[in-house]
This record gives structure tokens, sequence and C-alpha cells, in this order.
């Protein structure tokens, strides 16, 4: 632990000077260009492999309406003579070909796959920004204000932590459908698993911003801000914060990949993301009833899809651990 | 030493009071049970003579206090879409969950250590290679995908074996067991392949891990400078020190396949409590998710409680800490 501050410090240098992504000022990217993290990531073909997919990804999930031949969801442009028919090959009734097929009602498989990454995209984002707001907020009172409530807040994370975070989350879905009535569920379905997976997922970045503020709050400028009256929520988020992001930022981007694949977990299983709003995941639901009569492109484009999102994901979570070696464990 | 357990006991008592306050709440807050079991046709009276002989008149505690003494009798009461006391279902589920998690549990641990510590000694090796990349793969996969991948090649092109269900059960009077037919073997490979692949990539990747650290160390060398046959160092004296950190993992990760398996289940339509548990969540089949919760946390308490005393076991240094703290 006696050495986090300063593999802390050294790594946020260069993450300082990344974040700022409106200023256009050359002489900033050139030296984030030129810094410790782009040096490595440079040097990594990996991370710039992972990267690329991923922002290809995301920028087809934020483009689908543009880029999809048709919007899969609207009943008006679907023709049912188009059911079934197989990738490249051109459809025996009305002679027209899709890319990756279609689904028993004449889906376009690549336009469903596109706004389904949408979905799995909105709910990953969204929970790990929850888990990660609740979680440093949590994180940061436990650490700098000690004493009781640290106890209870670390209580409850360490009972949270005995349990799965998929069991937690199909636990609060199953609680929030009973609170729900029937007319409103397909509707909030979305807010409920970005809500549950947010919550099964807040415990890691409260265990490590606690522990880096443990640290921090001991240092001289914790206690210059102090003496000069600045107050408590002022030194945690003004001072304190800044200096223990970026273990917080390895944890995000391990924990994206981990929400994506808990949301695609969750959809599977039939409790989540509605098939009026298909996700990755419920995609593969559907597709796994095609699977036997060998209709295999209707589910293997979507796993293949969610596969690529996650293992990138996964991977540049890995690197970026590396290349800022926080002491994490 | 006495004190270490008695603490240990002590804590998991209270997580277990605690698990059991979220499930009592589900009971009190999530929907109306008296609207569950009476009808469209009822009068106030009925109403009110159900909530008294219910005891949903008494205080909170009282209430919480009253259902944790059912539950400690195995009454979780009576399943709101099924008509039938909970316990009964749940006890007639539980054997195919656990003979599924048995078995990934020993595919898990055994092959996990066996190729942890063959890719630790060939550490350069072309197999250990092939191994290693090979997981990374396995680790980034969900689980529901490596399910249906298998069913694909090996239940729908190769027609090898069964993609669903148990196959033909026995039943022993109080437990039915799968493992004594030829359908009932078969029906199990998929499903704890599928199980225990996840947890075999985890224990395998911290064996080897472990196993090239302990290597490094200056006893290794001396028994090998000794004489020793390379399998007396690699698993008399490499392999044991390396066990506390592979008990903690594979003790938690036991926990997990139990959870898990509500994922494989599904894929499989393998007739568990994890199955029951999904349909349960869709359904909000209140009484069998709160017996469910209530039977998993004692399952991880337990299992996290045996995990605590069995380093006390392996690892000597701990008993003296333990009796000092």
């Amino acid at each position: 632990m006696s050495d986090l501050p300063d593999a802390t410090r050294q790594s946020t240098e260069p993450m300082g000077r990344l974040e700022p992504a409106e200023t256009v000022r050359p002489s900033r990217w050139r030296s984030a260009w030129d810094g410790d993290l782009a040096y490595s990531f440079r040097r990594s073909p990996v991370a710039m492999i992972a990267a690329f997919v991923t922002v290809l990804l995301v920028l087809a999930a934020v483009c689908a309406p543009l880029i999809a031949p048709h919007d899969p969801f609207d009943p008006r442009t679907l023709n049912l003579m188009n059911g079934f028919s197989e990738p490249m090959v051109p459809n025996q009734f009305t002679g027209e070909t899709f890319w990756l097929g279609t689904d028993d009602q004449g889906r376009d498989v690549f336009s469903t796959i596109l706004y389904g990454l949408r979905i799995s995209l909105t709910v990953g984002f969204s929970a790990v920004a929850f888990a990660m707001t609740l979680g440093v907020l949590l994180g940061l009172l436990a650490g700098y204000l000690g004493g009781w409530v640290e106890t209870i807040i670390m209580r409850i994370a360490d009972v949270q932590l005995t349990f799965p975070s998929i069991l937690v989350a199909l636990l609060i879905f199953g609680v929030a459908r009973g609170v729900i009535p029937i007319e409103y569920r397909d509707q909030m379905a979305i807010w409920v698993l970005i809500i549950a997976i947010g919550l099964s997922d807040w415990v890691q970045f409260a265990r490590v911003v606690r522990g880096a503020t443990l640290v921090e709050k001991n240092r001289e400028y914790v206690q210059a801000a102090r003496l000069i009256g600045r107050s408590g929520p002022a030194i945690m988020l003004q001072h304190i914060l800044p200096n223990v992001l970026s273990p917080v930022l390895v944890i995000a981007t391990i924990s994206l990949a981990l929400a994506i694949i808990a949301e695609a977990t969750l959809s599977f299983l039939g409790v989540g993301a509605p098939p009026t709003q298909p996700s990755l995941g419920t995609l593969i639901r559907i597709g796994q009833d095609f699977l036997f009569s060998g209709k295999w492109w209707i589910l293997m484009f979507p796993a293949a899809t969610l596969l690529a999102l996650a293992l990138s994901v996964n991977l540049l979570g890995d690197w970026l651990r590396d290349a800022l070696n926080p002491k994490l464990q | 030493m006495l004190a270490y357990i008695l603490r240990r006991v002590f804590q998991s008592i209270i997580v277990l009071l605690v698990v059991g306050l979220v499930a009592f709440s589900m009971f009190r807050f999530v929907g109306d049970p008296i609207e569950q079991l009476l009808g469209q046709e009822r009068t106030q009276a009925d109403v009110e003579r159900l909530r008294e002989a219910l005891g949903l008149n008494d205080a909170f505690v009282i209430q919480y206090l009253n259902f944790l003494g059912r539950a400690l009798q195995g009454d979780f009461g009576i399943s709101y879409r099924q008509s039938r006391p909970v316990a009964d279902i749940i006890a007639e589920r539980l054997p195919a969950t656990l003979e599924l998690a048995l078995i990934s549990g020993m595919l898990a641990v055994g092959l996990g250590i066996a190729l942890g510590v063959f890719t630790a000694i060939r550490r350069d090796g072309v197999a250990a290679n092939i191994i290693m990349s090979t997981s990374l793969i396995g680790v980034s996969l969900p689980t529901f995908l490596i399910g249906i991948l298998l069913i694909y090649l090996f239940g729908v092109q190769l027609r090898w074996l069964p993609t669903f269900g148990r196959g033909d059960v026995v039943d022993l009077g109080w437990w039915t067991t799968g493992l004594l037919t030829e359908s009932g073997l078969k029906s199990l490979i998929l499903p704890s392949i599928t199980l225990g692949l996840y947890q075999m990539t985890l224990i395998m990747r911290l064996v080897r891990s472990e196993m090239l650290e302990v290597l490094r160390m200056d006893y290794i060398r001396f028994a090998r400078a000794r004489g020793l046959r390379a399998r007396a160092v690699n698993f008399r004296h490499a392999l044991k020190n390396t066990m506390v950190p592979v008990i903690t993992v594979t003790g938690l990760q036991l926990g997990s396949i139990i959870a898990f398996a509500i994922i494989t289940e599904t894929v499989f339509q393998w007739p568990g409590v994890g199955l029951l548990f999904i349909n349960a969540v869709q359904f909000v089949d209140i009484p069998v998710m709160a017996a469910y919760l209530m039977l998993i946390s004692v399952m991880f308490v337990l299992i996290n409680l045996v995990v605590d005393l069995l380093y006390v076991w392996v690892d000597p240094r701990l008993r003296i800490d333990g009796r000092a703290a």
C-alpha cells in the first residue's frame, strides 16, 4: 500500500493531459501523443487493434440509423416474404440479398445487430457510470470520514461481495418487476437493467477509492486545504478525487466489459431488454430457437459481435491496467 | 484458534441475519400477499381475517422473528405460481443442481490444477502456450455462449450428446440421481463442461502463476540439488506451497458455480433450482425467490467458513496468528 500514492501520481500526469478533449490547441495533443500512456499504446499492437474494434463498434452503434439498410422495428419496412433469407444468397421469393441474412419476420440481421449494439452499449455505459458515481462517492465518504460511516459502508460492501454480481442483479431485477406495474414493465426494463447492473457493481470502486483516500487524506495538500478552511465536501471532490482517479479509470474499463456481458446474460435469461427493444443478448436468445433448424446466422452474427465487443474492451482494460500500473490488488 | 473460529461463526450469523432481513422485506413490501391469495371476489372481513391469520398486523420485528423461525424449520410458505409449499419444490429440484455443481467443480479443480502445473513446468513448450492463449478466449466468452456453441457442435451438428434435460433419473426416495443411467451421464457432459470451463481457466491461471513464483524459491533449488526426482520436487515441494491462494479462490469459485448454474440450467433446460429461480424472477414468485436467496446464502456462508478453517489447517503459521488475535 505504501507505494500506491507514487504510482498514482505518476500515472495521473499523462491522463491529466489527455482529458480535456475539447481543447484544440495542437501543442496539447502533441504532448499527449508523446506522453507515457500514448507511448505504451503505440508499442502495443493488441491495444491498438482492441481500440480500433471498440471505436468501430461504438461508431456503428451511434450511427445505426444512418448505416442500417432499414429500421428493423418499423413494421412498414418489413416484408414477411424475406423471412429466413440466408446470408449473401438472394431471397427465393423477392430476390433481395441480405449480407447477414434475415430472421423469421424478414428483419435484416445486420440492422438488428446495429440497433442491438446501441442498447447493449447504452446499458453498459450507463450502468458503469452509475456504479462508478455511487462507488466513488461512498468510497470517498468512507475513507475521508472514517468512524461509523466507514464501518457501515464497508460492511455492506463485504456482504455484497460474498455474492456473485449476476445474482445480485437478478434479485434487484426480480424485486423491481414486483414493484413496477405490468403496463410499464417493458418501458422501464432498460432503466431497471441499468440500476440492477450498476448496484451490483459499485463495490469494486468503493474499495479502491477508500483505500487510496486513506493514504491521500494524510498528505500535506489535504492538511493545507483544511487549514485554509475548505469544507469537507470541497476537499473530497476537488482535492482528493483527482488524485485517486486513475485506478478508477482502469476498473471502469474492466467493469464495462463485465457490464456488457452481464446485460447480455440477463437479456438472454429473459429478464433483461424486452423483445421490443432487443439488445445483443435478446437477439441471441431469439436466435437460439432457430439454431436447431439449421438457421445459424440469426444467432451466430449477434454472438460474434458480442464476443468482439467484450473481448476488445477486456483487452483494452488489461492494457490500461499494465500501462497505468496502479497496485489494484 | 477457538476464538478465531467463534468470531468467524459469529460474523457468518450476522450475514445470514442481514440476508434474512432482505428476503423478509421482499415478502413484506413487494406485492400484497392478500392480493395474491384472495381473488377478485372478497369482502373486507375476509381481508381482515386473513391479515390476522397471516400475522400481518403484528409489529415488524415480531413478523421478522416469526419469518426467521419458520425459515429455520424449512417453511418458506407457498409458491404463488405453483400453489405448493416452496420447501417441497426446492427439495425436489436441489439434487439436479447439486449433482451438476459437484461434477463441474471436480472438473474445474482437477483439470485446472493439472493444467496449471503442466503449463508452469513446461513454461516455454508449444502445448503450454496453446493452452494459455485458448484460456484467454475462454475467460472472455460469456457462459451462455459457451453452452450454445457446445449445443450447436455436439448436439445439432454431430448429434453425439443430448442438448437438454437430465435424461433418465433413478429415484432413491429422497434424492433423484442421473449418475446411474447412461442417458443421465450423457446429459451431464455438456452442462458440466459449460459450467466448469470458466472456473477451470481461472484456477489454471492461478496455479500456473503461483507455481512459477514458488519454483524460483531457494528451497526448490536446494531440493533439486539434493537430487530429488522432478516429480517429488514439483508436487511434494512446489505444489503444496501454492495451495493457500488456490484454496481461497477455489472455495469462492465453488460458490459462484452454484450461482452460475442459473445460466447453464437455462441454456440446457436443466431441471434444477437455478431454472426454478429464473422462472420465479420472471413471474415475480416472491416466496420462491426469498427461499432461493436464503438457501444460496447459507451455502455461500458455509463455504466461506470452511475455506477460512482450511487455511488454518493448510498453513500452520496462521494458527499462531489466530491464537494471538
